[in-house]
């Protein structure tokens, strides 16, 4: 088992991620440099961390995916190998158009940080295989643009075609839909904005996150 | 301020915040008059901020050596040791606080995002991985029509920077008090983890070595911030907001990698931040402590706008710059790591034997000064200070009970300082990093974070109770550091030391240094009983606008250490079934209280008296249950008394409490009396006999004081209000207060 943590400029959840994904699975991890132009060979994960690349400026997320490993980041989705978008790196996975929408301003117009109960929408896909019977999780949210975006069509094909991986029970930011986390039609690409990176052991309030990482990386 | 400035020296000295006397002992050191860029130079190197000259003769008052310690005050920040961390490392923890009360005024969302900024710096510094962030905010009476928006722009600002750079936000304090309309206090914390052998200081070892400039390029923002912050406000303040730097926290995460991994290539000789008084003072610093002398280019310091002036580049504040001493061949490591994070970089000059500063700008000296008098000749002034008059104790009488004891305890438990301040920490980020187990949201007196990778834990918390030191600044002292301790405590954590943040008025009024020194001589004095020293801190004079003064507010950061996480304390677990126990003694102290103030409307009155021995006994009776795993619910008493603490439990627990009318005393005071060095426990039925007799045999007094168990706060025949109540009208007042229009 092997994963990758990518990191951008202004990351700030990649060791999160990387600790995140050995505590609960024993896979080794690579961190990989946004320089980068090639991944390393048999990856099962490739994870872009939450943060702020580039600082935010321009749009969340839009510089780094214009990041020279961004190019294999794509080439490897088209390819099959599972990917994580958290945070930050949802936005990134929009901007770089491997997941459709957007990311806004939370409703409220402010940063919000707090504990949400999120419905499990789709547990038939790899990412969420893992929850089994179990229908709700519990992650914290940290972001200022958490707010999902996405056109009437686009929100009726993600519903439709069972994209919707996690809903909020208590909407915090005025996310279309309710929306937490979609995945891609080949189903092997999730954006989320919830973190499972601080959601894999007791002490951190819930084990859900260790769950995802677990089934994503196939030792659910 | 112009440098091409036609005025004669003197009269520029008195413009750059110099007292006459002050620049008379220049013109002695130097024989000569200063030019612009020397008088600049010594003005800020002298100015309260950087020189301590009003507070140092007392600051010598604090302890500031342990067993743990291995650096104190003196340095970016102080170091304490903890012991064996993962792979065999030898662990610190380093930190500090630091105010940034004038900018934040001005302008509140730089003011305080660079006060943040600012405190990460000095830590970071210092060979430590920022890992905790804490804030003490005061701000004026929400009714004052500036407060809103400070409030608005100042937590926008502590979160904007905090939550972008990575480091989370785990605890502070918020008040409100009319003492501080024209003059809040933004006091932010830094807690930090290093290895013990790999401390890095400021000190230039040697002359010969490149000075190396790294971060973001040199504007004209901030010009004399740490002058301004050295003088009083009035009304046209906010001309000084030209004065204010603009902080960039993207540049700050990029720095912070870089410093660590150029720390760890093992090329840094010495490092210091530029703060306050940027290039000026971080230079002076580095080579006047290192006992060697310093020749910097002036032309080679990477800048934002073209045409600065020395004068300018000397003074500026922009923020996000380091200087660094590198040991000899080891450019190019610097090279490669700064290229690596896309920073600014430039080696600007070396360290010389001459024991001088001399500054060359287009092919001319444009200063050359002798470092000892900028640091060590400072001005040091013995100002002289009243005693305050002693305030009254008050009588124990029923004159002040409450007419409605429902009412009391809604309005207690709703008023801005006791309110729930989920508003403003819910913009925080607390979980980054993914080792927060204790945060503003969760029932625990400090926040609690994971020393990573291992079972160690650090415990964090920031207070005072400025109420107190006004009305008795030695007592007020002395609460001051108990409470910390206390806070600390009551999770399980043991002790380890404070960093302090002294926020006072004009100390040249003598009845504002009596203050200051009694506050001073109080905390003193409980830090050497409770073995807690000082090991950094920040002065933050001349707090008033239009001659009044803000509330005495000597703010303390507290770090603890819990040897083994899954032995802690909270106050949010609470079960049904559980009995309530009170250590410590009762005497119904209402004088200063928190009670009388919202309810009488009544500030006056003697403070609660600090027995720092019962202190001591009571807090390490009641760490031993802790840690021993014979206890884990716990909470502190302090403002607003039993009712208070008991009601936190009850809203943090969801679970109701009933508490005994019966303790001896007249019921107000036995609720809402503010007596210190006791906590609240919630224990199983079957422990209570042990944990007495434990308690009797240690000397550490302990009763029941009720029980836990269904959905109502409860006393007998005197109160009894639902929690649901209870909960909207703590919960409400401060997103109402927000909401109300800006």
């Amino acid at each position: 088992m092997k994963a990758a943590v990518v990191v951008f400029p202004g990351s700030n959840c990649d060791r999160d991620c990387a600790v995140g994904i050995e505590r609960s699975t024993g896979a080794a991890v690579d961190m990989i440099w946004h320089q980068e132009t090639t991944l390393p060979e048999g990856l099962d994960l490739i994870v872009l961390p939450g943060g702020f690349s580039y600082g935010d400026y321009l749009r969340c997320g839009a510089m780094a995916a214009q990041s020279p490993v961004m190019r294999e980041v794509v080439k490897a989705a088209n390819d099959g190998v599972a990917v994580i978008g958290i945070c930050n790196g949802f936005q990134i996975l929009c901007e770089a158009h491997l997941l459709p929408g957007t990311l806004l301003r939370n409703s409220a117009l402010k940063y919000i940080c707090k504990s949400v109960d999120l419905d499990v929408i789709n547990a038939n896909t790899r990412f969420t295989a893992g929850f089994g019977g179990q229908s709700t999780a519990r992650m914290t949210v940290g972001n200022g643009e958490g707010n999902f975006f996405a056109d009437e069509q686009t929100l009726a094909r993600l519903e439709g075609e069972g994209q919707v991986a996690f809903r909020y029970r208590q909407n915090p930011n005025g996310s279309a839909h309710g929306i937490a986390g979609i995945v891609n039609a080949r189903g092997n690409v999730l954006g989320m904005m919830p973190h499972p990176d601080r959601a894999f052991e007791p002490e951190l309030g819930s084990t859900d996150g260790a769950t995802l990482f677990r089934s994503v990386m196939g030792c659910a | 301020m112009s440098a091409l400035s036609p005025k004669p020296p003197a009269e520029l000295a008195r413009e750059f915040g110099l007292k006459s006397d002050e620049y008379a002992l220049i013109l002695d050191r130097l024989g000569r008059e200063p030019n612009l860029v020397e008088l600049g130079v010594f003005s800020v190197m002298w100015s309260e901020h950087c020189s301590y000259k009003s507070s140092r003769k007392h600051l010598a008052k604090f302890p500031t050596t342990g067993p743990r310690v291995i650096c104190g005050p003196g340095e970016n920040a102080g170091v304490v040791d903890i012991g064996d961390g993962p792979d065999g490392r030898k662990l610190a923890v380093v930190f500090k606080m630091e105010s940034h009360n004038h900018p934040s005024y001005i302008e509140p969302y730089q003011g305080a995002a660079t006060g943040v900024g600012g405190i990460m710096r000095d830590v970071f510094t210092m060979g430590a991985r920022p890992v905790a962030l804490l804030n003490a905010l005061r701000f004026g009476a929400p009714d004052h029509p500036k407060t809103r928006r400070l409030v608005e722009g100042v937590v926008a600002g502590i979160g904007g920077y905090g939550n972008c750079v990575g480091v989370p936000t785990v605890a502070g304090e918020t008040n409100f008090h009319s003492g501080y309309n024209g003059n809040i206090l933004v006091n932010a914390m830094c807690v930090g983890l290093a290895d013990a052998d790999k401390i890095f200081y400021s000190a230039a070892p040697a002359a010969g070595l490149p000075v190396v400039y790294f971060g973001s390029k040199t504007g004209r923002d901030g010009i004399h911030g740490a002058t301004m912050a050295s003088a009083e406000f009035d009304e046209n303040s906010d001309e000084k907001r030209p004065t204010v730097q603009v902080g960039d926290p993207f540049a700050e995460k990029l720095l912070i990698e870089a410093t660590l991994e150029l720390m760890a290539s093992g090329a840094v000789a010495a490092i210091q931040d530029m703060g306050a008084a940027g290039l000026t003072s971080s230079s002076v610093e580095m080579a006047g402590k290192g006992g060697v002398g310093i020749d910097l280019d002036l032309d080679a310091v990477p800048q934002r706008e073209e045409g600065m002036s020395a004068y300018e580049m000397m003074l500026s504040e922009s923020q996000e710059r380091m200087l660094a001493i590198l040991k000899p061949g080891r450019e190019a490591d610097g090279r490669r790591i700064f290229a690596k994070w896309g920073l600014d970089a430039a080696t600007i000059g070396f360290t010389t034997d001459t024991g001088r500063i001399v500054l060359r700008h287009q092919g001319q000296v444009v200063c050359d000064l002798p470092l000892a008098p900028l640091s060590d000749d400072a001005p040091l002034y013995d100002r002289p200070h009243l005693p305050p008059k002693k305030p009254h104790r008050l009588a124990l009488d029923e004159a002040l009970a409450p007419a409605d004891y429902e009412a009391a305890v809604v309005k207690l438990m709703s008023c801005p300082d006791m309110a729930s301040k989920r508003w403003l920490w819910e913009q925080y980020d607390r979980h980054v990093m993914a080792d927060t187990l204790a945060d503003s949201a969760t029932g625990a007196d400090a926040g609690i974070v994971r020393v990573h990778g291992s079972r160690k834990a650090l415990a964090v918390t920031s207070d005072c109770t400025p109420r107190y030191v006004q009305a008795d600044p030695y007592e007020g002292g002395k609460q001051v550091v108990a409470e910390a301790w206390r806070n600390l405590t009551a999770v399980g954590a043991e002790p380890l030391a404070i960093t302090d943040n002294l926020n006072f008025g004009n100390p040249e009024r003598p009845e504002i240094m009596g203050q200051i020194v009694g506050a001073i001589e109080g905390m003193a004095e409980a830090c050497r009983v409770l073995d807690f020293p000082v090991v950094s801190g920040n002065v933050s004079l001349y707090n008033e606008t239009n001659g009044v003064a803000i509330p005495p507010t000597p703010t303390v950061g507290g770090v603890g250490l819990l040897a083994d996480y899954g032995r802690r304390a909270g106050f949010g677990a609470m079960k049904a079934g559980q009995v309530l126990l009170l250590v410590g003694e009762s005497r119904g102290e209402l004088g200063a209280s928190l009670y009388l103030r919202e309810v009488f409307g009544r500030e006056d009155g003697a403070p609660p008296p600090v027995d720092l021995a019962a202190e001591r006994r009571n807090g390490d009776f009641v760490r031993g249950l802790i840690v021993s795993g014979r206890v884990d619910v716990v909470h502190d008493l302090s403002d607003g008394g039993l009712i208070a603490a008991a009601a936190d439990m009850a809203l943090a627990s969801n679970v109701g409490v009933s508490l005994d009318e019966d303790t001896g005393l007249p019921v107000h005071a036995a609720l809402f009396g503010e007596d210190q060095a006791r906590y609240l426990l919630a224990v199983a039925p079957s422990a209570v006999a042990q944990i007495a007799h434990d308690a009797a045999a240690a000397g550490v007094v302990i009763a029941q004081a009720g029980k836990a168990g269904g959905s109502t706060l409860i006393v007998q025949g005197v109160l009894s209000l639902p929690l649901e109540r209870l909960r909207q009208a703590h919960e409400g007042w401060m997103p109402t207060f927000m909401g109300a229009g800006v």
